[in-house]
């Protein structure tokens, strides 16, 4: 066998190790229900979840339960999944600014105990990126 | 009014650059068919170059009519609407010029123009072939802001739509079809940073360089000059190297200093899909580089040069495609163009493929085998570990892709990035930057001397030693200073003090041959230092902002959890990691004056951008204000003033980290500020402030009936009643004659100092009107209620809200200095790489092609095409 063979096995032993630790570092995106049995099951693996804030007639948000001058470090809030089960999820950062107004949520972590503890929040604010409306914006103007 | 004329002639531009980029493709293609390298048809390639100069002359129209709408405010168009305000600095003005979709493309088309002119310029044998491979890609990228509607489809997305056909639900152009808006919505203001400004057209210069050896190598390719084409290309590659490397280094730098993650790399999509072109672009200098020398290579060269192209598009498909939209968080929205972008994808893909897969066989292949002692071999097995690490990069980034390909075969996938990705990529990139750093040191010995076993040993010995010694001495103080250091840090440390002094070594000795030639022992010792800089200051980054006083909520969760954040009232000071520090107040930024003004020396006017002084506005010594001046400001951005005191030395620096409260980008965007030592930076941002949306929370008004010279207790301060004033002008009352304003002068002791409270008692037309006064710092505010004349008696109001804080989040950064000198260093590097190379094309392309004898394998006579 030639060395430029030996070096070509080589790469794709290195590849397949490259994609083995992809598949194994993946994580998935999941419901409540799946995370819960996951937790129960001992799988402490991060998992992502896509959810929803639940909101009352006004439009505020329900169960939203940050307190900084108590403990900056601590956010609590109600997520409902896409099945439109209504998880705890705790969050051990500052409650990020425009949580409010975000329509979706995704969030990283994993079920310990009866709440999701998440380590990541991102948020989508479709306004932040189209625009749709205009502020002031009436007939009579010009 | 409306004005549509300007939009027209863009979008007119834009045809105009399409059609004649369709036409000098096949212009260009026609003058090189059938036809071997340098000679051409005469009519068809005066055709294409007439075209390709009339798509650059178009190119310059629709970017004068872009800026023109962006610069005279014309937001009747939706591009100056979305993107740009009446406030927004001329500066800023030129980075919303980019911010859209729309505009960086036009500014990749733009920066392609200026390359494929220099190439008709510089490369005239290979104009023809190759300048239909830029027109041909001009013709893709054009088709992108295209904005036609043909058969129902949607060909690409114009920058010059008018904001009454984007918004059309809108009522107010049912009414009023004619009307335009005041002002726009403005630039994401994470973007108003001046190296937004500089570094989208670096980076896209990067893109646009990495057609330039990829046109070549097709060129090469199709016209069967499958060995001249490296030569002319290798400096146009160099160049790509160092500008995209500059262009990614001051994204992270911009990242580092605007953002606030907390440092400079955060593995994001948008930031790996520059980063694996970066790689394989750098793998393929080195198998060019490994042609040029000793004729090794060539088909590795080929490969990669293609790749790193195509993996340019790849990123642009990924970034633009809106693919990525749950996993990103600064990746562009969905046009609606991702078919088209993923037609122009597969259009070279399948292009360059089919053409190296006819070729394949003739290219040439080195007969000898490389052995260990050839440094050949182990600048190659550099590029392959450059080329696995872009591979896991690429690998991982694509997951969004394969869920979507999945879905479009009709399989739900619900896969997901890495939740820690930061561990997924450092798991390989690290052991990647272990072997760059050691073959940096091992090929760059081996390069510039005749190697056997003796003389391997003989010139390792030095720098190996060397190293050796130093990485104990680091090892020794790391523990010193009480921190650990895994058997992983170790092997990096020692392999990326290696690469620095082996190439140190070289470089030195090359100096005294001939400087030109150190340029890549430059650039490699660059590489070394980054590496080094990334592993003190990312594996060492100390939160110091620790709170250990937070509350315990459930004692169920282990006490690994973050509790990065600590809570600062203004005035009052708390000890943080080696500091005390304090939150003294908010500041605004006022053009001409330096450093920053408390804003409580300002009283806001009904125009955002206006205020008054209510005291001299002094700087340095000088004063640049008087009292009841109009003061110009930028209300955007709050500046948070942070007082740090190093307990150990005492030494003090204060601190603003930034912070813009935006409702229309959806609540507060917070950057960093940053101390910058030596040896470590420390980084400060807000991760909160009291919710400024929110009326704030006044106690009930307590009512003291007070005489001149009382003292009261408010809070736990107390305050002096030193008398009652006329009002002065400053506050903005615009008073007439008739009008009657008084003020109360009162004196609060505060904890650090006092302040004068003015709330004031305005009578107009026999109307009491009531101006308070409010001290921040203190949670204060007065108002003057009443006068009894008779008596000398004063009522004032006292109303007490909660004090203000800051939530803040402090990281100290070490040796992060090393990084940024290392990527200067790269970029010196390459630089001198660059001239070098170029010197060699020109002298090579001077003495016309004495071929120098190659020694090929299965060397075929080659055909033209």
């Amino acid at each position: 066998m030639k060395k430029s063979h030996l070096f070509v096995i080589g790469i794709i032993a290195v590849a397949i190790v490259i994609i083995m630790s992809t598949v194994g570092d993946a994580s998935v995106y999941v419901s409540f229900r799946e995370a819960r049995e996951r937790a129960a099951d001992g799988n402490l693996t991060k998992v992502h979840v896509v959810g929803r804030l639940p909101r009352d007639g006004q439009k505020n948000i329900l169960g939203l339960e940050y307190n900084p001058t108590l403990d900056p470090n601590y956010f609590a809030f109600t997520l409902v999944d896409t099945n439109r089960i209504a998880q705890r999820v705790i969050y051990f950062n500052p409650k990020p600014q425009d949580f409010d107004k975000s329509e979706q949520v995704v969030i990283t972590g994993a079920m310990r105990n009866d709440v999701f503890v998440a380590d990541k929040i991102l948020l989508k604010c479709p306004s932040k990126y189209v625009e749709k409306d205009i502020k002031g914006a009436t007939a009579s103007v010009n | 009014m409306l004005n549509t004329f300007i939009g027209d002639l863009g979008h007119l531009s834009v045809i105009v650059a399409f059609v004649a980029a369709t036409v000098a493709a096949y212009s260009y293609y026609m003058a090189a068919r059938n036809q071997p390298l340098g000679e051409t048809d005469g009519s068809w390639l005066r055709i294409g170059r007439g075209a390709f100069l009339l798509h650059s002359v178009a190119v310059i129209s629709i970017i004068v009519c872009l800026f023109t709408i962006i610069y005279t405010h014309r937001y009747e168009y939706y591009y100056a609407w979305s993107h740009s305000s009446n406030h927004l600095p001329v500066h800023y003005m030129i980075s919303c010029f980019w911010e859209g979709q729309e505009g960086s493309f036009l500014l990749w088309i733009f920066w392609h123009v200026c390359l494929g002119l220099a190439i008709m310029r510089f490369h005239r044998k290979w104009e023809a072939p190759v300048m239909a491979v830029f027109a041909f890609v001009q013709l893709f990228l054009t088709s992108m802001i295209l904005g036609v509607v043909v058969l129902d489809v949607k060909l690409g997305s114009s920058p010059f739509i008018l904001l009454r056909d984007f918004l059309v639900d809108l009522p107010v152009f049912k009414m009023n079809p004619n009307f335009v808006p005041k002002d726009g919505t403005g630039l994401n203001p994470l973007l108003q940073n001046y190296w937004m400004v500089i570094h989208p057209p670096t980076l896209f210069l990067g893109f646009a360089l990495t057609l330039v050896p990829f046109a070549f190598a097709i060129a090469g390719l199709w016209k069967g000059e499958l060995i001249k084409w490296v030569k002319p290309s290798l400096p146009w590659a160099l160049l790509g190297g160092l500008v995209l490397g500059v262009g990614v280094m001051m994204g992270a730098y911009w990242a580092y200093e605007t953002l606030n993650f907390g440092g400079y790399w955060n593995w994001d999509p948008v930031e790996n899909a520059v980063y694996i072109p970066w790689l394989v672009l750098v793998a393929a200098i080195h198998g060019m580089v490994l042609w040029q020398r000793s004729r090794t290579a060539l088909r590795t060269s080929f490969v990669l040069v293609i790749a790193s192209f195509l993996l340019i598009l790849y990123a642009t498909f990924l970034t633009r495609s809106g693919v990525l939209g749950n996993a990103s968080v600064h990746s562009f929205t969905d046009l609606g163009l991702s078919g088209q972008l993923l037609i122009y994808l597969m259009a070279f893909v399948v292009l360059a493929i089919w053409l190296l897969v006819a070729r394949w066989k003739s290219i040439p292949v080195s007969e000898k085998e490389l052995t260990t002692y050839n440094p050949e071999l182990w600048v190659f097995v550099g590029a392959t570990v450059l080329c696995l690490g872009a591979f896991q990069v690429l690998f991982t980034t694509s997951i969004p892709v394969y869920n979507a390909f999945l879905g479009f075969l009709g399989i739900k996938s619900n896969l997901a990035l890495p939740a820690d990705q930061i561990a997924h990529y450092t798991k390989i990139q690290l052991w990647m930057g272990v072997l760059v750093a050691f073959l940096t040191g091992l090929a760059q010995i081996m390069w510039w001397q005749k190697n056997d076993k003796e003389t391997l040993t003989n010139s390792l010995a030095v720098p190996g030693m060397i190293t050796l010694l130093s990485a104990a001495l680091v090892i020794l103080l790391v523990r010193y200073n009480k921190l650990q250091m895994s058997p992983v840090y170790i092997v990096l440390l020692t392999t990326g003090l290696f690469g620095v002094l082996a190439n140190l070594g070289v470089v030195l000795t090359l100096v005294r041959r001939r400087v030109a030639l150190s340029g890549g022992g430059i650039a490699h010792i660059g590489i070394s230092l980054m590496l080094l800089g990334i592993l003190a200051s990312a594996g060492y980054s100390n939160i110091i902002s620790k709170n250990v006083s937070g509350m315990v909520y459930s004692k169920e969760f282990p006490e690994d959890l973050n509790r990065d954040n600590v809570l600062l009232w203004r005035n009052e000071s708390a000890p943080m990691g080696g500091y005390d520090i304090s939150y003294t107040g908010q500041y605004y930024d006022v053009p001409g004056v330096p450093g920053y003004v408390n804003k409580e020396l300002l009283f806001r006017t009904d125009d955002e951008y206006k205020a008054l002084a209510r005291a001299d506005i002094k700087a340095e010594g000088k004063v640049y204000y008087k009292a009841g001046d109009t003061v110009e400001i930028l209300p955007e951005n709050t500046y948070y003033k942070v007082d740090y005191k190093e307990k150990k030395s005492g030494n003090t620096f204060t601190l603003y980290p930034r912070a813009q409260v935006n409702e229309e980008m959806g609540g507060l965007l917070a950057s960093p500020d940053i101390k910058r030592f030596a040896s470590h930076d420390i980084y400060s941002h807000i991760s909160s402030v009291p919710d400024p949306s929110k009326e704030k929370d006044w106690s009930e008004v307590k009512e003291h009936v007070l005489s001149i010279g009382d003292t009261i207790y408010l809070n736990d301060y107390f305050a002096v009643f030193r008398g009652v004033e006329p009002a002065h002008e400053t506050a903005g009352l615009g008073l007439a004659k008739g009008d009657l304003a008084i003020q109360g002068d009162f004196l609060v002791f505060g904890e650090k100092k006092q302040y004068h409270v003015h709330p004031m008692f305005v009578v107009r037309n026999s109307q009491v009107g009531r101006v308070s006064d409010e001290v921040e710092d203190l949670g204060l505010r007065m108002v003057f209620i009443n006068v009894d004349p008779t008596k000398q008696k004063f009522t004032f109001g006292v109303s007490t809200t909660q004090k203000d804080y800051i939530i803040l989040k402090a990281m100290e950064k070490p040796f992060i200095n090393l990084l940024w000198s290392g990527t200067l260093l790269m970029a010196l590097g390459f630089g001198m790489a660059l001239v070098k190379r170029r010197r060699e094309a020109r002298v090579a392309e001077a003495k016309t092609p004495a071929a120098a004898p190659v020694k090929v394998r299965k060397a075929k006579p080659q055909v033209a095409a």
